[in-house]
Parts: structure tokens; sequence; C-alpha cells
């Protein structure tokens, strides 16, 4: 290896070492030691693996049972407005999930809108937070995207007379579908139903927030191990058998996208595409439609009007106050009360997010840009190493909490205190999970600037200054905001790791969204509301920049 | 057995057919003659119940069949690009329509056998469609289309896809099949050769209406109008204007090409705007010719050399030609459309 190249790839390598492979060794260490474990543990953690296992299951069945039929309807039909629609389906996917949490909270929550207008009307209040359900229909508003564009585009791509030679063959639309339609998708199917399972196997945030103390999978059971317990054993052991399961499925994920065979003939979308016109296809159309607009939108339109509308009276004042609109939430978060969950005013947890989103961008292009540029044209050494660089993607943001807890508690050996205890860990264990994504976004920018351009430049009189400003800089300024706009907002939503890490006193947004939903009173859950509003802003600011900068053809599945 | 009545169908407020009507005896093979755009297709759709017209009527043995879901019409379609199912084998695709309508199990081996059998296509059952070549895959789909004995058989373009040594023994095999199997048939085709070859019957479409009917000898002889004769290439078509009379059944018309004299039997005044079809056959003549030019383009055609005038006119010729040679024509038949 020559001396540039080493120096090339020193920072991203010690870093990703220190802040990714030694806490994983330390996981792996710990968990094998079993002789402090109770005997009771195992029974519980398999009871937990069970349950884990079937409600990913059963939300996958689900998100199915919607994403099939929207999939069909973005790959037959077209009507007006359906980019806009398409891409609805699509925000939940990105959004942080405490904010999905909120949004839920606001809507279906027992000071929800739904509950609110229930308990004018003098019916019973829906217990629906805190069930399973609402874990159910968080997952299925998370992945239907995932179907949606799997499924999707393998059924617009797929020739639409094939299912008119079985009708003039004599099969009726349902022996069609059956026979036909599906055996073709199925390889489509499966590809999404494994990838949803994934994510709802993996599932941490929406599980704490909207099933309650009562519902545990292995991440959330790692995180009460972890930090209700002081069992970082147990936790440890929890995290290993979660990456076993992880990488079993992603493994199997793999294998079958890689041994899927392409249609006999692919036709291009448009041509299977028409109006909908029997009263049927429209009454289908006008239908899924509706549907897709009740739960896609109304969680996310439930949340900020929620954030400014006084519903009830608030436990502290003795004065009824009429509902109406009120600001009341937001200036709340201004103030450092005595009686607050916070030692600082709720709006340093904004502050504090947007500075650690700052930095993990910093950070994470820093080391990313020149892995970047070695990765754009590997030589050996890069694709031995490009493997382990992008192992961060498949751990668990809780795991990887853990890993820091048992690696940093001990003091460091320059300072006084411990890095556990400083603030900067936050950004750092962001740019741990951001590094793979903007080294990647980076790497397929500069890789996509053909030879041939500079070359065109050079023979039309540029010189290397001009031909770098030329033809580099407008594909590399692109990549690199719209990479730090995703360092940003995966920072800015990050939940899971900053559950584990963030102290009490420099709260992030959505841990402190967290914070406020699981204290009562209608101040603190307007708070929450008011922030997870914030927070929803902030991120729909980086999906936007995302993607209007994304490159064509980059960042699909 | 088979008669439309008067169809019309609007696509994205465009009007697409605009009162298609007529009617196919049993045995019968009509072709729907037309450029692409001309709704033959839609035609097809329609009948096998895949769209459904604004206005008109499906008729089979005098009972409509609007109503008639496609898949109980019983009626066999063969797309343009075959639409095999790609996930099944021959046997599979074959047999798909006899599981649709709920053969015995052990009745469907032997039919797939007997129409593979029909198709040249014996001892391909175990392939997969994918791994066919063009050709075969068109057999497959004509064998598919064909196993379960549907009561009409229809065809969208069926060789299109194919290059054209194929295309004519295959055209060939599929009139001996449809021939033989008795099997009334609706056949599609942008080819005016394919037509004359397969049909009993063309309908001519344009823009959604019939400008033609007829068998293709009556076809060929009497086309109905300058647009039917420049359609199927019978020869140059022009306008010319009646100037006086000739004494039997004849006429002397003026064209851009000159003075020419034609008889025929209809009833013309003189002033009269006329359209005139000039065969392309001609001879080569030292004088009394109808037309002299300069030959921009000879094109060598199996027994003639296909010549083409400055001005676009053309005409085959048995003499040898060279480009830019000025040649006196006589053109053998000159008629009055």
């Amino acid at each position: 290896m020559t001396r540039s190249r080493f120096l090339t790839w020193l920072a991203p390598l010690v870093f990703l070492g220190l802040f990714f492979f030694l806490p994983f060794g330390r996981i792996l260490a710990l968990g094998t030691d079993f002789a402090s474990l109770r005997a009771g543990f195992f029974v519980e953690t398999f009871n937990i693996l069970i349950f884990t296992f079937d409600q990913a299951a059963l939300s996958t069945l689900l998100t199915l049972l919607l994403g099939l039929p929207l999939a069909f309807l973005f790959a037959r039909y077209t009507f007006p407005g359906k980019g806009i629609f398409r891409a609805l389906t699509a925000v939940p996917f990105m959004l942080p999930t405490v904010v999905v949490a909120a949004g839920f909270n606001a809507l279906m929550g027992p000071n929800g809108w739904v509950n609110i207008l229930i308990k004018n009307i003098g019916l019973p209040p829906v217990a629906f937070v805190g069930s399973l359900w609402a874990i159910l229909a968080a997952h299925v508003f998370y992945n239907t995207t995932v179907v949606i564009r799997l499924v999707g585009n393998a059924w617009a791509s797929m020739d639409i007379r094939l299912t008119d030679a079985a009708r003039s063959l004599g099969a009726s639309p349902f022996q069609t579908l059956w026979r036909v339609t599906l055996p073709l998708l199925r390889p489509s199917i499966f590809a999404a139903s494994l990838m949803v399972f994934l994510f709802d196997f993996t599932s941490y945030g929406v599980i704490l927030l909207l099933g309650g103390p009562k519902f545990a999978t292995l991440e959330v059971q790692i995180y009460i191990q972890a930090l209700s317990m002081l069992n970082l054993p147990a936790a440890a052991l929890l995290s290993i058998i979660q990456l076993l399961c992880t990488l079993a499925f992603s493994t199997l994920y793999s294998r079958y996208t890689s041994r899927i065979t392409a249609p006999l003939k692919p036709r291009a979308a448009w041509t299977n595409q028409r109006l909908p016109k029997l009263r049927a296809e429209k009454f289908f159309v006008a239908g899924m439609l509706t549907v897709l607009l009740a739960f896609f939108a109304l969680p996310l339109l439930a949340l900020p009007i929620r954030s400014v509308s006084r519903l009830e009276a608030d436990r502290a004042q003795h004065t009824a106050q009429a509902p109406g609109l009120t600001t009341a939430y937001y200036s709340e978060l201004l103030i450092n009360r005595s009686d607050s969950i916070f030692y600082v005013p709720p709006v340093n947890a904004a502050l504090n997010s947007l500075t650690y989103a700052s930095l993990t961008v910093l950070l994470s292009l820093l080391l990313a840009f020149p892995a970047a540029v070695a990765l754009a044209r590997p030589g050996r050494f890069e694709k031995a190493i490009d493997p382990f660089l992008m192992l961060p993607l498949g751990a668990s943001a809780v795991t990887l909490g853990l890993g820091y807890i048992v690696t940093f508690n001990h003091p460091l050996p320059f300072a006084h205190e411990s890095l556990l205890t400083s603030p900067l860990l936050i950004p750092i264990v962001h740019t741990t999970i951001a590094l793979p994504f903007v080294i990647r976004n980076l790497q397929t920018a500069l890789a996509t600037i053909p030879q041939r351009y500079r070359e065109a430049a050079a023979v039309l009189g540029a010189s290397r200054w001009q031909t770098w400003r030329a033809v580099d800089w407008p594909i590399i300024s692109r990549a690199t905001v719209s990479a730090g706009a995703f360092a940003f907002t995966v920072s800015l939503g990050e939940f899971g790791a900053a559950s584990l890490l963030a102290r009490p006193d420099y709260p992030t947004l959505p841990t402190a969204i967290f914070g406020f939903l699981s204290h009562p009173g209608a101040m603190n859950y307007g708070q929450a509301m008011a922030m997870a509003t914030l927070l929803m802003f902030f991120t729909g600011l980086g999906i936007f920049l995302i993607e209007r900068l994304r490159l064509p053809g980059a960042g699909e599945f | 057995m088979l008669e439309i009545k008067n169809i019309y169908k609007t696509y994205e407020n465009q009007p697409l057919l605009k009162g298609i009507s007529f009617s196919l005896a049993a045995g019968e093979t009509i072709c729907l003659l037309g450029a692409s755009g001309s709704g033959k297709s839609t035609i097809l759709r329609i009948i096998a119940g895949l769209e459904q017209a604004d206005s008109g009527d499906v008729r089979w043995d005098g009972q409509s069949i609007v109503g008639t879901a496609t898949h109980q019409r019983n009626f066999g379609l063969m797309f343009q690009d075959y639409a095999l199912f790609p996930h099944l084998n021959v046997f599979d695709n074959v047999a798909f329509g006899l599981q649709m309508k709920q053969w015995p199990k052990n009745e469907i081996a032997p039919r797939v056998d007997e129409v593979l059998g029909q198709v040249n296509l014996s001892g391909f059952a175990k392939r997969r469609v994918t791994e066919l070549s063009g050709g075969e895959q068109q057999r497959v789909a004509l064998a598919r289309a064909l196993a379960p004995r549907p009561r009409l058989l229809m065809l969208d373009e069926p060789l299109g896809a194919l290059d054209r040594a194929l295309r004519e023994s295959l055209l060939d095999e599929l009139r001996a099949i449809l021939h033989h199997t008795g099997i009334p048939a609706i056949y599609v085709t942008h080819d005016q050769q394919e037509a004359f070859t397969i049909a009993d019957k063309i309908i001519l479409l344009r823009e959604g209406q019939i400008a033609q009917a007829g068998t293709p000898p009556e076809v060929f002889a009497h086309p109905a109008d300058g647009w039917v004769a420049r359609f199927l290439g019978l020869g140059n078509v022009v306008r010319g204007k009646i100037v006086g009379r000739l004494q039997i059944e004849g006429w002397r018309v003026d064209s851009p090409i000159g003075m020419l004299e034609v008889v025929c039997g209809h009833l013309h005044h003189v002033g009269d705007e006329i359209t005139l079809l000039l065969r392309p056959r001609a001879e080569v003549v030292d004088s009394g010719e109808m037309l002299s030019g300069v030959i921009t383009d000879v094109v060598f055609r199996e027994q003639a050399f296909r010549v083409e005038l400055a001005g676009g006119l053309y005409f085959y010729v048995s003499a040898p030609c060279k480009i830019g040679q000025v040649v006196k024509l006589k053109i053998l038949q000159v008629e009055c459309l």
C-alpha cells in the first residue's frame, strides 16, 4: 500500500475501528459470558423472541394487504395527482419514529382528535395507543411504500397482455390473479416481504412509544435490560441474538434477490397504464385513494394541528379554558420550569439536536470524502474493505448505543471524565450510523463522472483546474449537499442510540419527545406535539433537499 | 355466426371507431387491414370482451354477447408478442386454456400433444418458453389459442415480430391450419400481402371507418377510392378533369401527366373532376407514348424493373433502364375510380 493511500484510509478506518468494531467486540465478549444470567432469563428471552417474530409477521401480512392493492393501483392506472399520492406513501419511510408515534398519538391517542371527538359525543374512549393495533398500524404506515415500490415496479413492467391472454383462454379474473399475476410477481412480493419483515423485526421506537410497557421486542428488551435492569451481560446477549436473526434474514434477502430472473419481455410501464374507465375501476381507484389519504395524510396532519389546539384544561390551571387555537405549547418550550422533566428549557433539545446534526454532517463528510474518492476507483484493498465499511448499515442503533455504554464507561486516559458522559458521544454514534450512506452517496456520484467528460474538456482546451471546476464540481457539490442533508436528517431523527446515550441535561429532540409523551398532563402532551411538529418540519426540509439533489437512479432500493 | 353492428368507441376523447359493422360466416377468415392507429386492434379487444364499445352490438348466432365476460366467450386470441406465460413451460402454456375450462386431466395431455403436432412442435412440451426462438414462440401461442377449440380465433398481427422469410413460411402454415380446422378467424394486420394471402374477405379500415370490404380479387380489381388504391399499392393515383367525350364509353381527361383517354362505365359530365388509377405495368416505347420522364430511381424486383420518374410516379417495366435516362412509357391500364 502506498503512503498516500495509507493516509487516505487512516481516519475513516481508525474511526470505525474505535466507534464501531470495538463496541461490537465488547458486546460479543460480554454477551458470551453466561455465568451472570438467571435461569429464568432464557425463558423470558424465548417469549420475547416469539413476540418479536409474531408482530413482525403480522405487520408484514397487513403491509402486504394494503400494499398490494396500492401497488396494483399505481402500476396499472393513471389518474390526476398520481405523483403526489405516490410521494405521500413514501413520506413515512423517511420520518423519525418519534414523529410517527406522535402523529398516531395526535390522531388516536388518549388525548388525540378521535378520542376527544368521541368523548364529546359521550362514548367510551378507544384504547388504541398502547395496544398491539397501534404497533401494527405504525408498521404498516412505515413500510407500505416498500411494497408499492418493489412490487409496483415489477407489476408496472409486467405485460398487460399476459392477463388479457389468460382471460381470453377462459380464466376468470380470480383465476387470472392466482394463476398468472401472482406467480409472476412472486419474486418481488417475496423480496418486499422479507425487507418489511426485517424492518418490523428490528422495530424499536414504534414499540416503545406506541406499544407501551406491555410490549417488548428484542430491541426494546435490550434497552430495558441495559437502562432499567442495569444488566449489561443480558443486554449484550440479546444484542447477539438480534444480530444473528438480522444476519439470517438479510442473507436470505440478498440470496433471493440475486436469483430473481428478468421477465420474458418487460414493457415500458406507461404502455400498461390507462385511466380507469369501467364503473368498477373508477370505484376501485376512488376507494383506494380515499383509504390512502385517510391512512397516510391524517396522522401527518393531526400532529401539527394538534400542536396548536387546546382541547382540554391543563392540570395546573383551575379556571376552565375554552377549546381553541393556542401557541402555548410552543412558548412553553422556552421556559425552564422547576417541575419540568428536564433540567433545561425544552427548546435546548432542539438546539442540541441541530448542533449534533451539524457536527454529524461535518464529521461524516470529512471521514467519507477520502474513502469515497478511493472507492470510486477501487483497487484490491478497496474491494476487500468495502463490505466492512458497509457493516454499520446492518447494525441496530440500540445495540450500538449499548456497545458505547460498555466500551466508554471507563475514564479516558487523558481526561477526568469518561467519554460516556460527554455530549460529543451522540454526534459520534450518529456519524457511525450515517457514514455508510454518506460514503456510498459520494462514491456513486464520483463514479458516475465519466473519464470521457474530463478528456473532452481537456481536448477543448480546459486546464486541469478548469476541468475540475466544469466537470467534477457540479456533480460533487450536489452529491455533497445531498449526502450532508442525509446525515443531518438521520442524526436529527435518530432515536435508538440516543435513547441509551443522551444525558438528561442534554436531550435531543427525539428523546425529549419521548420524555414528554411518557409523562401525563395536557401541557406535556402539547409540548410533545409541538416538538414533534418541529422535528417533522426539519426532517421534511432535509428530505426535500435530498430528493431535489438526488442523482437519477441513485438511492433506490 | 359473428355479427358486429355499428360499433362506436372513443379513446381519451378522440373518436377511435366510428360505426363499424361486418359479419363473419362459418369457416371464414376475415382480415382487418389498416395502418397503425386505424382502430383494428381495438375491434379485436371489443370482440374478445377485453374492452367495451361505447355503443353498438356484438352478436353470436343472433344473441348479443356484450354482457358476457371475456373468459366465458370461448374466443381464442393471439397477441402480437404472443404473451406467453414466462413462468410456465410449453406444455403448461398450451394446457392453460384446457385447465381453465376444466377439461378432465386425462384428456388434457393428448389434446396438448395434438395441437403441438399441428404447429410442428412435437417434443417441445417440456421446454421453457423463454428458451424458444421467435418463430417457435409464435407456434406455441397459436397452439395455446387453438387448444381449447375456440368457436372463433382472433389473431392480432401474429407475424409482426418475425423476419420476412419466416413470416412467409409461417403464413402458409397458418393458412393451412385455419383451413384444416375450419375455425372462423379474424386476422389483424397492416401488411397487405399478408392480408391478400390469408383472407377470404378483406375489411380495410381507415381512421375508424370501413373504407372497403370485399374478397381479395374484388378489392384488387375495384378499389373503392384513391386512398384504398394508394394504401394497397395498386398504382399511381392522380386527379384529372374531363374535357371531352370519346365515342365508346370513354372520356378525354386532362391530368398532370398529360391528356389521357380513359374508358369507364361511370356517368360523368364534361368538367367533372375524377380520380384516376394508373396501374403500374407499363411498356417502354419509341413512339405513341402516354408519358415521358426522367428516371430518378431503378430497383430490380423479381421479373421487372421498378422505375421511378421525376415527380414521384412509378411503373414496372421489363426493359432494363438507367437512372437519369429519359423514357417514353405506355401505361397499360388506366382506370377511373
